[in-house]
């Protein structure tokens, strides 16, 4: 069937901000498909609120809205637009359930837009349970037993029917927030009563606990004439119990015999086209582990986390394919394009083995449930590639950037037998080291599996790791034992550990053996056909296919890994934008990186992928076959800097700003060297090695303090001192993490603060413009709200702050990004950091401004000027809008995490509010980021003592807009004495009712709660704070935070305006 | 143990040994099916042929031995990157290891397969030897493995004697070319009675007995080979039992009706290849296993126009019998290993019958 006439103009949905369960993943599907869309000259109009994607650039869609995802919107958005077609099935759940509400309400009929792709009946029986089990149950479909529920006594009932342990499922939510097993009656109450909450339409599925079955995955296809394909299947290493995202997962799925493979795609394939899906659609299965019983899980009637994965895994471009199909083609007409040759209608073989982990955010949140659930907790994953499955689990462990290389790098060998025994009941992100010390100390793998249902075949994979450790360990390094050693992929440093040699002497020995990495292609179809696209993995004993020829300049671009807090999507922007601006210039374009979800890692953006871990001796494998020309870091974060040396040693020239200078900005006596040579100001600091240094520093400058360890980003470890324990118990924390560098102690300062990005050239800098945060110095940049322009500065402060960072970039010789940091404090300009690289902020400020920083910044490492590019130097005209910037965080998914907010980053995505005046952007921001006010006009106030005067005349101007404020007895002492009215309420461990009572009553608007800095923090601001986010209050923990949403609802005006960002004019342009 | 696979053109690649340590020399395939390593083995297909499975990790899930397409395991060869050292399966009664060894098969394990299948993609399938002599002489092997070629290999396979599966639906002459179980077990499954005759059983003795329809397996080797076999064919044909052919059946039918075939340069063997219902549109996954082809520019419209084609090579994959209650397809709607998608095959041949026994 060709292609649709009648669709001319498709409106695509994005996934809005970056939250747990929601990644990076919809900006590699969204941007391949818009890209897809516009290969058949369709017009795209594109709805994302999230600022850092790359699909909200306005080279990949015709017209960028970068708004709420909200139904005001885009009924608004279609108003304008009037596309003939939404595209629904890119935006993960938020763009799905924001579909189908335009489609259930009539306004799609009415104007005239369908939906394309699946349709809405298709959607509401995948997604509705009752009528998902209805459908199973037509075609034979088996489900685990289960009941809808919209109120706890049918779930009790049911419950007590089928026997616990039951597992719940909210309908419409995403990574399964708000589900859980339960294993009795209290638990099930706790975990129903959050879960009718989240759920959109207050639906909870109580199911029969399937808890310990294999989860077995298919990513299937169908077109609109009925062709239906798997893309691949997946087994999940962990049973049934874990989110499939919180996973190890395995493609194609190991422990699967014929028949059961067939069974279940068979199953798949029913199941797709009985929903009629029109697109890809993702199939999750419980397979018994001793029979061939199994049950559905759950459909996705769209493009998922999974679907992203399966399209890495196999080279498959699940979202390419799912766009055209929506247009109208059939599988068979659409060439695949990594052979060229054939079509889309067939299925990959794989001939390596894939695995995925995911990168779990407990480093960030120390005090947070390492559990996993049913509900996922991961902000990020790695792949990994390998011809076996050993090497594949060995190159994701080292891809994942949390001080992990081997099964060795968590280690429990103090652990008792007894203790261990009991960690391995445990189910957290550790126990796949807890297995290998088990194996290690002879734990049979029937005890093994009995435990943790894992399946042998994985325990024995494990076992030959732990073997080849003790090898290592007692036998001769032999040229045999080392290839062996080398073929499941132990990184030299692990062996050098092991034989007592140095990792350079490893290497030494591989030369003189000939052990060297090979390449293979990632082709779909296991070498069947030739492939013209050069998507790589690194394998060992094998012949290399990879060429490393040489017909043009070649560049080496580091990706960023995985998405953690910190180091989110910005940077993958980051390097994919450097990637396109070195290819317009000519260059041969090699990316390396290991995150499945991102767009560096599809396969036509550079000119080849290599899909890599990122560490030096994975890089050096590539750099010995490539020999590139250059190697470019500062779009990378902070993982792409850490290879810098090592890239150094490898002979590879750092294109833009050097390796030194970079070294200068974060070694303190240096930089505090150029600081005073450009006579620029900072705060007070120290550089220490000792606790006993630390408290030294911190006394000579006085309480409060910052202590943060050098080298990292995302602020991790940053913490505000008040007093000699805080920073006993803060220099202990960081030790834990592995500190190679030294620790910085800081004089806090209380003021605005305000940021930059800068591109210089070596000589002149280009400012597109002054952000200016919203709370005040001491949350981390990244959580606060920043605003462009910056509001608040004198037309005086802001030249000075265009003069130190002209002075700085210079006098740091950047060639390429530069990010400053400035604290104003009584009309003073201090520099509090400076990072000669991309930042959280470039795309942001890119699309605000109209200037393509990170294209500019690659001409410029290029060798091109400023001017040349046909920019004036120096802080260009402010936009006649304004551009707010809104964290947007995830703490509901992480049970235990404290929300309070601090030096360090907690926030997992951002989103964007834009408008002509500061009000409707801050209300635009607040809506984007979920915050959607006033509902009930009740809300709690407990504020720490320094806040209190400002607190009165918040609480005030909530009270007009005709809040009733309850608090605490101080707060409400405060705000009484005042003249605000308050009604003064219990604390937690005083009798009810009491504080928790309130949040739990789902009466509650909005918590402020601003917590004391310093460690001593009280439990019961912890608990206040949890609770109310578990139930799903909004909470806000900065008074900064809270001023600026007050005002916000203040001048709430009726109907917002939207802004075309394609239509931003670039700044500043000659 | 060392073993080494020496291919005619010279190249050698050094492995261990697995299974038998006996030398072979056959003809090289690949198979690129993920799972099903015991369904391929036990294919009579290849008989003659050593495969390679392009699959780097084999033997997972162990021997199941339900999952047995025949009695025995074919291939003269077996040509793998890994074998799994613990299999886990809940079915599982063997490991590949000792089945192997078991059935005197001989392979090779830790090579690098995917180099091969390259190999063996872009200069054709080619022949090669399977020795755990490390003192093989290029020079003297060489010209032997050349002048490999496999031959009687029908006459290998099929069985000795003829066999019935009671059933109460229509009777179903199979003829055995070396088919694998799940043809029969497939038309068993939906009543037919269905009675294996061996290959060369006569044309006569079949129609003797009054088959309500007829079945042509799948089968290994270069079907202009079986010449006597063609003979019978011709003259079921001529008959107005309606007939079903899959693989070496379907190509055997084209011989006999005044069609060609040829060797495609290295065969379609897998369970991914798409293949179109020329009639519908709807395009197919299917399990594949064939070496030679029906050249489709042979065909005499008034005899067999195309039904199926290969979606990626555009090859003919079925036919359609002008004027006659027959149909063939290349690849294998049975299955095993692969998907099953076009398992509606066998439901259209019994609505053959259906119709038949009505007129």
């Amino acid at each position: 069937m060709p292609k649709n006439p009648d669709i001319k103009k498709v409106l695509v949905i994005g996934s809005g901000p970056i939250i747990i369960g929601q990644a990076a993943e919809f900006d590699y599907a969204g941007t391949q498909a818009c890209r897809s869309l516009k290969e058949e000259g369709i017009e795209v109009v594109l709805l994302n609120s999230n600022p850092a994607t790359i699909m909200t650039d306005k080279d990949i869609a015709d017209q960028v809205y970068i708004e709420p995802l909200t139904v005001e919107v885009l009924e608004k958005l279609i108003e304008i637009e009037k596309p003939d077609s939404i595209l629904p099935t890119l935006g993960g759940q938020a763009g799905l359930n924001l579909a189908m509400e335009l489609a259930d309400s009539g306004f799609l009929d009415t104007h005239n837009v369908k939906l394309i792709g699946t349709t809405p009946e298709t959607i509401k029986k995948a997604e509705d349970r009752q009528e998902f089990k209805d459908t199973m149950e037509k075609i034979g479909e088996p489900c685990a037993a289960s009941l809808v529920v919209h109120d706890v006594e049918s779930g009790i009932a049911f419950a007590n029917e089928i026997g616990y342990p039951v597992v719940l499922r909210p309908a419409y939510t995403l990574g399964g927030s708000g589900g859980g097993i339960a294993d009795n009656e209290e638990q099930l109450v706790e975990i129903l009563q959050n879960g009718l909450r989240l759920s959109r339409v207050g639906e909870v599925l109580v199911e029969r606990c399937i808890a310990g079955w294999k989860e077995i995955e298919y990513e299937v296809m169908r077109d609109g004439n009925g062709n239906v394909i798997t893309v691949c299947n997946m087994e999940n290493i962990d049973p049934v119990g874990v989110h499939t995202g919180d996973s190890i997962v395995v493609a194609p799925s190991q422990t699967l015999g014929d028949k059961e493979y067939q069974m279940l795609r068979s199953a798949a394939l029913n199941i797709i086209d009985e929903l009629k899906i029109t697109g890809g659609c993702n199939v999750q299965f419980a397979l018994h582990p001793e029979s061939f019983e199994y049950c559905v899980i759950e459909v996705n009637p769209r493009v998922s986390r999974s679907s992203a994965l399966a399209s890495k895994a196999t080279g498959y471009p699940i979202a390419k394919v799912a766009a055209k199909i929506a247009l109208g083609y059939t599988l068979d007409e659409i060439p695949n394009a990594i052979t060229g040759k054939t079509y889309a209608s067939f299925e990959p073989m794989l001939d390596y083995c894939v695995v995925k982990m995911p990168r779990l955010p407990f480093d960030k949140f120390i005090s947070a449930k390492r559990t996993l659930t049913t509900q996922m907790k991961a902000t990020g994953e790695v792949m990994s590639i390998c011809t076996n499955f050993e090497g594949a689990l060995m190159k994701a462990i080292r891809s994942l950037e949390q001080h992990v290389d081997s099964l060795l790098s968590v280690d429990f060998s103090k652990d008792t037998d007894e203790e261990l025994l009991k960690h391995l009941h445990r189910v957290d992100d550790q126990r796949i080291y807890v297995i290998a010390e088990a194996l290690r100390r002879g734990v049979s793998y029937d005890t093994i599996h009995e435990i943790t249902k894992i399946d042998k075949w994985f325990i024995d994979k494990i076992a030959i790791l732990t073997e080849m450790e003790k090898r290592l360990q007692t036998e001769p390094l032999t040229k045999e034992l080392l290839a062996e050693a080398k073929r499941i992929e132990f990184p030299d440093s692990v062996i050098g550990r092991l034989t007592g040699k140095t990792e350079r002497e490893i290497k030494e020995l591989r030369n003189e053996y000939d052990i060297h990495a090979a390449f293979k292609m990632v082709d779909t179809c296991a070498a069947e056909f030739a492939a013209e696209t050069p998507y790589y993995y690194s394998c060992f004993g094998s012949e290399n296919e990879a060429a490393g020829d040489r017909r043009r300049k070649k560049v080496l671009v580091l990706g960023s890994g995985p998405i953690r807090i910190g180091q989110g999507i910005e940077f993958d922007f980051c390097s994919v934008h450097s990637t396109w601006a070195f290819s317009e210039a000519g260059y041969e374009t090699i990316i390396i990186n290991n995150n499945p979800e991102t767009v560096s890692t599809d396969f036509d953006i550079a000119d080849k992928l290599y899909f890599e871990p990122l560490t030096p001796e994975d890089v050096e494998n590539v750099v010995e076959l490539e020999r590139p020309d250059g190697a470019v870091v500062q779009f990378g974060g902070q993982t792409a800097i850490k290879l810098t040396e090592a890239l150094m040693k490898m002979g590879v020239p750092i294109l833009g700003t050097s390796a030194e200078d970079v070294d200068a900005a974060e070694d303190r006596e240096l930089f505090d060297k150029i600081l005073e040579e450009c006579c620029i100001p900072r705060p007070a600091g120290h550089t220490v090695f000792t606790c006993e240094e630390a408290i030294q520093a911190a006394n000579d400058l006085g309480y409060p303090v910052l202590v943060r360890p050098s080298y990292v980003l995302g602020g991790q470890g940053m913490q505000i001192a008040i007093n000699d324990q805080d920073i006993t118990e803060f220099i202990g924390v960081i030790n834990r993490i592995a500190q190679e560098h030294p620790i910085l102690v800081d004089k806090y300062l209380v003021g605005k603060e305000i940021e930059v990005d800068a591109v210089c050239d070596g000589e002149e800098v280009l400012i597109p413009g002054i952000m200016e945060h919203i709370e005040r110095a001491g949350i981390h940049s990244g959580d606060s709200i920043s605003v462009y322009p910056a509001q608040s500065l004198s037309e005086k402060t802001k030249r000075v702050i265009e003069e130190y960072t002209r002075r700085l970039a210079k006098a740091l010789h950047v060639r390429g990004l530069i990010n400053i940091q400035f604290i104003v404090s009584n009309d003073e300009v201090y520099v509090i950091e400076v990072n000669p690289r991309s930042s959280r902020t470039v795309p942001y400020i890119s699309k605000v401004t109209g200037i393509p920083i990170v294209k500019l910044a690659t001409q410029v490492i290029i060798g091109t000027t400023i001017r040349e590019l046909g920019y004036e130097p120096g802080l260009q005209p402010e936009a006649d809008y304004i551009a707010i910037k809104m964290p947007v965080f995830s703490f509901e998914k992480i049970r235990g995490a404290d929300i309070g907010l601090g030096p360090e980053m907690k926030s997992t995505g951002e989103c964007l509010g834009i408008a002509k005046t500061f009000n409707e952007a801050l209300y635009k921001a607040f809506l984007g980021a979920g915050i959607h006010l006033p509902k009930t006009k009740k809300m709690i106030m407990t504020v720490k003592d320094a806040d209190k005067l400002e607190a009165v005349d918040i609480g005030r101007r909530f009270a007009a807009l005709g809040y009733k404020i309850y608090a605490t007895r101080s707060t409400a002492k405060v705000l009484n004495e005042n003249g605000v009215k308050a009604i003064r309420i219990n604390k937690l461990e005083q009798e009810s009712p009491n504080l928790l009572d309130l949040i739990l009553e789902h009466d509650i608007d909005l918590v402020i709660d601003t917590p004391n800095q310093g460690a001593t923090k009280s439990h019961d601001g912890f608990v206040i704070r949890r609770n109310a986010i578990e139930t799903g209050v909004n909470v806000l923990t900065a008074i900064d935070t809270a001023r600026a949403l007050v005002t916000s609802l203040e001048n709430r005006e009726e109907g917002l305006s939207l802004v075309d960002i394609a239509t931003v004019k670039s700044r500043g342009r000659n | 143990m060392k073993a080494f696979l020496i291919l005619e053109d010279g190249t050698v690649f050094s492995g261990t040994s697995i299974g038998s340590e006996k030398e072979i020399i056959s003809e090289i395939v690949f198979n690129t099916s993920m799972t099903g390593y015991l369904e391929v083995l036990t294919d009579p297909s290849y008989a003659g042929q050593a495969v390679v499975m392009t699959y780097p990790l084999i033997g997972n899930y162990g021997i199941c031995h339900e999952d047995m397409e025949s009695l025995k395991p074919w291939p003269d060869g077996y040509i793998v990157r890994e074998l799994s050292r613990m299999p886990s399966n809940f079915r599982s009664e063997d490991t590949i290891q000792h089945f192997l060894e078991s059935n005197d098969i001989p392979g090779i394990a830790g090579i690098d397969t995917r180099a091969l299948t390259k190999l063996l993609r872009e200069k054709g399938t080619m022949n090669g030897m399977i020795t755990t002599n490390e003192n093989y002489d290029l020079e003297e092997v060489l010209p032997k493995i050349r002048e490999y070629s496999p031959r009687g290999v029908v006459r290998k396979v099929t069985c000795t004697e003829k066999s019935v599966l009671p059933g109460n639906g229509f009777k179903v002459a199979l003829l055995d070319f070396g088919a694998k179980r799940n043809i029969a077990r497939s038309l068993n499954e939906r009543g037919c009675q269905v009675t294996i005759y061996p290959a060369y059983t006569k044309a006569e003795e079949i129609i003797a007995d009054a088959p309500d329809g007829i079945m042509l397996s799948n089968g290994p080797g270069d079907p202009k080979e079986c010449v006597e076999i063609i003979e019978e064919i011709r003259k079921l044909y001529n008959t107005d039992i309606p007939i079903f052919a899959i693989c070496l059946g379907h190509q055997l039918m084209a011989l006999a009706t005044g069609g060609d075939t040829y060797k495609l340069k290295y065969g379609h063997r897998g369970g991914n290849h798409p293949v179109k219902d020329l009639k519908t549109g709807r395009v197919y996954i299917s399990s594949q296993n064939h070496g030679y082809v029906v050249d489709t520019d042979s065909l005499d419209e008034k005899v067999a126009v195309p039904a199926f084609m290969n979606v990626n090579d555009r090859t003919n994959e079925g036919l359609a019998y002008t004027g006659k209650n027959i149909f063939t397809v290349q690849f294998h709607p049975e299955a095993c290993p692969g998907p099953r998608d076009s398992a509606y095959l066998f439901d259209r041949f019994l609505e053959m019958m259906e119709v038949k026994s009505h007129a």
